[in-house]
This record gives structure tokens, C-alpha cells and sequence, in this order.
């Protein structure tokens, strides 16, 4: 937190054991319940009433995917009175293009963006975190500065350049940022994380002859894999969720993504086609939610780290 | 850039442990670094002279002078943009901070199944901005949405929100508000830093729960309370899929969702005045530039770092 105001780049092996244990622990929180049985057993009443009023908008659209479009609005239970299963199948393949177009297009994507950022991010982060160099605060601070600039002051000039590349109706312009440490956030988790591991294992492999660019592949980049694994999910997530840049630079419905395909259900379909909208909504957060699933630890000990010092 | 600082520092004194060599081989892992941030850099200076300009894409850009940003001063719509955007974060941004803050809080005091409650609410904050979950909250709040199905077990006849340009806006803060869990697993975090000791001693001390929190929490919380606050307002600032989502693309109903952004997205990639939308995108940056700096201002009479 600190940091961010005044980036503070000299290793800190201190809080090493502290931050590695919180990106690696399985459960951080010491469990200690506090309170009456009876206030206890409010707490409890008051989490699931409000878990339940989150989920169910989530648990309905499940639910609506399997009746008929006509019913969508008229059967309210959350079991439906009359299964369809067909919503489906004519979903997946209502559009130009079967779903799986959509799907692997946006599969493409979100794999690159993470091969980018997992390589990009951890060796701009490892010379911020681990080497000396002049201007390295000068530098990184630049870096902090760019999570504060708004994405559309860049937007037009981007566009333009990209543009006149030819780059429109390419995957470029959605994944080549990716590879230049363009995502100043994930630079800062990973500089947080590498300022954590101890110092000496890079002196013992400076020693025995090991040039920066070995330490980093050989000794850093192994031990700093949890946080590698947070930035993948959150790269996957926000890549898989990208609405506006596949927007911008996509017209040909053959590159669609899977939220470009998906948007179409409300503006060609009308709103007859309920049922196989809300079914190709649920197979367009399937991975998502399977990620978050595998790896929400990641997750959660990540975001956390973030807000801290 | 990189060639020009070793130049320059040649026969300067050196820090110990730095090298020259040692500089260069940063530099050299430095390369993509180096090109992204120019590939950013670059472009922001760019915006701000096509600002002053007039370009359509096709022809090279025409120095206009002001003409964008006067405007953008007697352009009605760009005043309903601002005024949507603001509205939008002064109200939902305080509603999900105070809701973050209370789960978590009630996380905090322990509870059986912590892990459960925490992940069920800090998944939609993952979804909330993608398409799927946007066309489903224009269907729950649509005129026979189970919004109003609710409504009308109480007996209330709920107005279509979605096509309401007095509700619209709303529905999309309740959107908001749903994705509460990425800013209440930062609170969490927050929380779990404070040592136990200050509580029990303030018990000691006769301190009841509500002199605990205003006393020890609030100010040990402060600092994470400033960053939640911070993110929050850059990005509700920047809010654009929700709304192009919800509305189509137009911002509608009656402009009442036409989200700063998105007009932007109007102008610059609609109507191809890309000029214009420049010079919007170079308000909405010294807008978020300035908030971000009063905050940091204020922060200095709230924020409490316990060092």
C-alpha cells in the first residue's frame, strides 16, 4: 500500500516468510469464532440470506437455460416445469459461426495473453525486484504511474497505429501488449513477490558463476510460481471478459470472441430466443468459473496482496 | 532511452554493487519494457495533440485550436455523459464499500464455512462486467423480471427498469454493487493484519464494540480502506461494457445510461470524429487525474499508517 505512494525498491527479506506464506497458504485465516451461540447463529442467517440473494440471479439464469423461451418469464420457479434441453444445441449454433469458433477464438487469445504476461511481467518484475541499475526507480515508478492512466487516453493514438499496420481483423492488437509488460498490476504483485525471496539464493548463484539472466530462469522464476499462477487466472479472466477491445478491432465474425458472438444474441435474435441465450451465457462462463474454482486461492491470496504493504 | 542513460552517467560516481555491465544487462531485459511503455507513452502524447485537431482517420488531422474543447462545453450530450458517469460512481461506489466492509467485518469475527461465504461472494465481482451477466441483469430487471415478480408478492408494481430512464442507471448500480467481493477480500486481508492485542486490551479497558471499531479498526483499516476507495472510483469512472451492453450501444433509455466512455466510443468510433473524442478522453483523464490527487490530499487528514 505504502509503495505506491513512494516506491520503496531496496529488498526487504523481512517480510519474506509473510508474503510468500500469504500467496501460498490454503487458508490464511486462523479460525477463531467469536461470539454467543445465539449471535453466532445470526451471522449465519444473515451470510446465507445475502449469499443466496448473490447467487440467485446466477442460479436462475441456470434455470431459464432449460425451459422453453416462452416460459422464461412466466414459469418462475427455479425448477422449471417443462425441460428443454434444445436451448443448447440451437444456441450453439443460432450465430454465423457454431459456438466453438467463438470459443477456441477466445481460447487463442486468453492462451497468448498469459504466455505474454507470465514472461513479460516476471522479467521486467525481476529486474525491478532482484537487480541495480540506474533510473530502476525512476522506472518502476513510471511504471506505477501507468495503472492510474486511463486505458482511452491511449485508445485513439493505439488504434491509429495499429490500424495503419493492418492490424484490424488481427489477433495482434489483443495480444502483443501482453508481451511488453504493459500491465503495470501484474509487475507490481510480482515485484512485491520477488523483493520477498531471500537474497542469498541470488549471491550463492552469482558465486558459483550464474549471469542475471540464469538466476532469473533457473532460481527466481521456479520459486516465484504461486504468484505466476495468480497472474495467469486473473490474466485468463480478464481476457476471456474483454468486451471492448474485441470490439474495436474484430468486424469479421469468423475472429468474433466468445462475449462479441454472445452480444448478438440480444440485438439479431430479439428477444424471443431466450432460452439459447441464457444456455450460450452459461457455456460463455463455464471457464471462468471453473478457474476460479481451481484456482481461487491464487485468487484471493493475490488480490489480497495487492492492498497490502 | 536506455543508450542516452548510460551515456550520461559515465563518469559519475558509482553506487556500490552497480555496474556497468550490471546496467546493461537490465536494459537488455528491459526490451519489452521499453517498447511497451513508449507503445504507451507515445500515444498519450499523441491524444493530446489530436485533441486540438480534426481527424476522421482517412485524412491527416486539421489544428483546429480550442474548437473541441469549446465543444465539448456547450455540448449537451457530453454534459448528460458526465453527469451519468458521475452519478453512477458517487453512488455506487460508497454503497459497495460499505457493504464490502460489513461482510467482511462479519467474515471476521469467525465464522464456520468462512471459505464458502468468501468465495460465493467474491465470484460474481468476476463476472459482473462480462456480457453474460450483463444481459442477465437487463432480463431479472426487465418489466416481468423476477425483480418485479418479487416486487409484486409485497404487492408493488415495480417499474420496467430497464426502460426507465429515471431506474435504468440504478439497475446498473445494483450491478455494481453485486460485484462487492473483490474489494471485501482486500478488506479481509486488512482485517486479519490488525494484532488481536489492541482488541483485547481496549476490552480491558471497558471499550464496547462500536468504540472498538470506530477506535482501532477503522483507523488501522484506513489505508486499505483508501486503496478499495481509489480503484473503485478510477474504475467506476471508466465503466463501459455495462453500459454498452445494457443499452445496446446507445446509452439509452433517453441517454440515461450514456456513460462518459461510451460516448467517447460514439464519437470516436461511430461518427469517426476521433478529435473530439480525444479531447473527451483528455477530460476524463484530468478528471480521474484530479480526483486521484484530492484523494491522496485528503488521505493525508485519514489515512492512519501505523509504521
Amino acid at each position: 500500500m505504502t509503495d505506491i505512494s513512494a516506491p520503496a525498491v531496496a529488498p526487504r527479506t523481512s517480510t519474506r516468510t509473510g508474503l510468500m506464506r500469504r500467496l501460498r497458504s490454503t487458508e490464511g485465516y486462523q479460525e477463531e469464532i467469536t461470539g454467543t451461540p445465539g449471535s453466532r447463529f445470526l451471522r449465519h442467517v444473515v451470510l446465507i440470506g445475502l449469499g443466496l440473494v448473490m447467487l440467485y440471479p446466477l442460479m436462475w439464469m441456470v434455470s431459464a437455460s432449460f425451459k422453453p423461451s416462452t416460459a422464461v418469464f412466466n414459469d418462475t420457479g427455479l425448477i422449471p416445469a417443462q425441460w428443454d434441453f434444445t436451448n443448447y444445441s440451437s444456441g450453439w449454433s443460432a450465430l454465423e459461426y457454431p459456438m466453438e469458433t467463438y470459443l477456441y477464438n477466445s481460447m487463442v487469445i486468453a492462451v497468448l495473453n498469459i504466455i505474454g504476461n507470465i514472461f513479460s511481467c516476471s522479467i521486467t518484475a525481476y529486474c525491478f525486484a532482484r537487480l541495480k541499475f540506474r533510473g530502476r526507480k525512476l522506472m518502476f515508478a513510471m511504471t506505477l504511474g501507468t495503472m492510474l492512466l486511463p486505458s482511452h487516453v491511449v485508445l485513439i493514438p493505439q488504434y491509429v497505429v495499429f490500424s495503419k499496420l493492418g492490424w484490424i481483423n488481427t489477433y495482434l492488437p489483443l495480444t502483443v501488449p501482453a508481451f511488453l509488460a504493459t500491465n503495470a498490476f501484474f509487475v507490481f504483485l510480482l515485484v512485491q513477490f520477488m523483493r520477498g525471496l531471500p537474497m542469498e539464493l541470488q549471491d550463492a548463484a552469482r558465486i558459483d558463476g550464474c549471469g542475471p539472466l540464469r538466476t532469473y530462469w533457473s532460481i527466481i522464476l521456479p520459486l516465484t510460481v504461486p504468484a505466476l499462477a495468480t497472474v495467469a487466472i486473473f490474466t485468463f479472466i480478464a481476457s476471456w471478459n474483454d468486451f471492448f477491445s474485441p470490439l474495436l478491432y474484430l468486424t469479421d465474425q469468423v475472429l468474433f470472441t466468445v462475449p462479441l458472438a454472445l452480444r448478438q444474441f440480444m440485438s439479431a435474435q430479439g428477444a424471443s430466443q431466450w432460452g439459447p441465450m441464457f444456455a450460450m451465457s452459461i457455456v460463455s462462463l463455464l471457464p471462468v468459473i471453473a478457474f476460479f474454482f481451481i484456482g481461487q486461492r491464487y485468487l484471493i491470496n493475490g488480490i489480497a496482496t495487492t492492498g497490502m504493504k | 532511452m536506455s543508450a542516452a542513460t548510460v551515456d550520461r552517467g559515465v563518469s559519475r560516481p558509482r553506487r556500490r554493487g552497480t555496474s556497468e555491465r550490471g546496467d546493461r544487462i537490465a536494459y537488455a531485459l528491459l526490451i519489452p519494457w521499453f517498447i511497451g511503455m513508449l507503445f504507451t507513452l507515445i500515444p498519450f502524447g499523441i491524444s493530446l495533440y489530436l485533441a486540438f485537431t480534426d481527424y476522421d482517420l482517412l485524412t491527416s488531422p486539421n489544428w483546429v485550436g480550442l474548437d473541441n474543447f469549446r465543444e465539448f462545453i456547450s455540448d449537451p450530450k457530453a454534459a448528460t455523459a458526465a453527469r451519468v458517469t458521475l452519478t453512477y460512481t458517487f453512488v455506487a461506489v460508497p454503497i459497495s464499500l460499505v457493504v464490502a466492509l460489513g461482510v467482511a467485518l462479519l467474515l471476521n469475527r469467525g465464522v464456520r464455512g468462512l471459505r464458502f461465504y468468501r468465495s460465493a461472494f467474491y465470484l460474481p465481482s468476476l463476472i459482473g462486467a462480462s456480457v453474460a451477466v450483463v444481459m442477465l441483469w437487463r432480463s431479472i430487471f426487465g418489466y416481468a423480471g423476477i425483480v418485479n415478480q418479487v416486487l409484486a408478492w409485497f404487492g408493488i408494481q415495480g417499474p420496467g427498469w430497464t426502460t426507465d430512464p429515471d431506474w435504468a442507471l440504478m439497475t446498473l448500480v445494483t450491478l455494481s454493487v453485486w460485484g462487492f467481493g473483490a474489494a471485501m477480500v482486500i478488506f479481509l486481508a486488512g482485517l486479519r493484519q490488525i494484532p488481536r492485542m489492541y482488541y483485547e486490551a481496549a476490552s480491558v479497558d471497558g471499550a464496547a464494540t462500536v468504540r472498538q471499531f470506530l477506535s482501532i479498526t477503522l483507523p488501522l483499516l484506513s489505508p486499505v480502506l483508501f486503496f478499495n476507495l481509489v480503484l473503485g472510483l478510477i474504475g467506476s469512472l471508466q465503466t463501459f461494457t455495462q453500459a454498452y451492453v445494457f443499452s445496446g450501444g446507445t446509452g439509452g433509455p433517453a441517454d440515461s445510461t450514456l456513460f462518459f466512455n461510451l460516448y467517447l466510443y460514439i464519437q470516436g468510433f461511430q461518427r469517426f470524429d476521433m478529435g473530439y473524442a480525444s479531447a473527451l478522453a483528455w477530460v476524463m483523464f484530468i478528471v480521474i487525474a484530479a480526483f486521484t490527487a484530492l484523494n491522496f490530499l485528503v488521505s493525508k487528514r485519514w489515512v492512519f499508517y501505523d509504521d
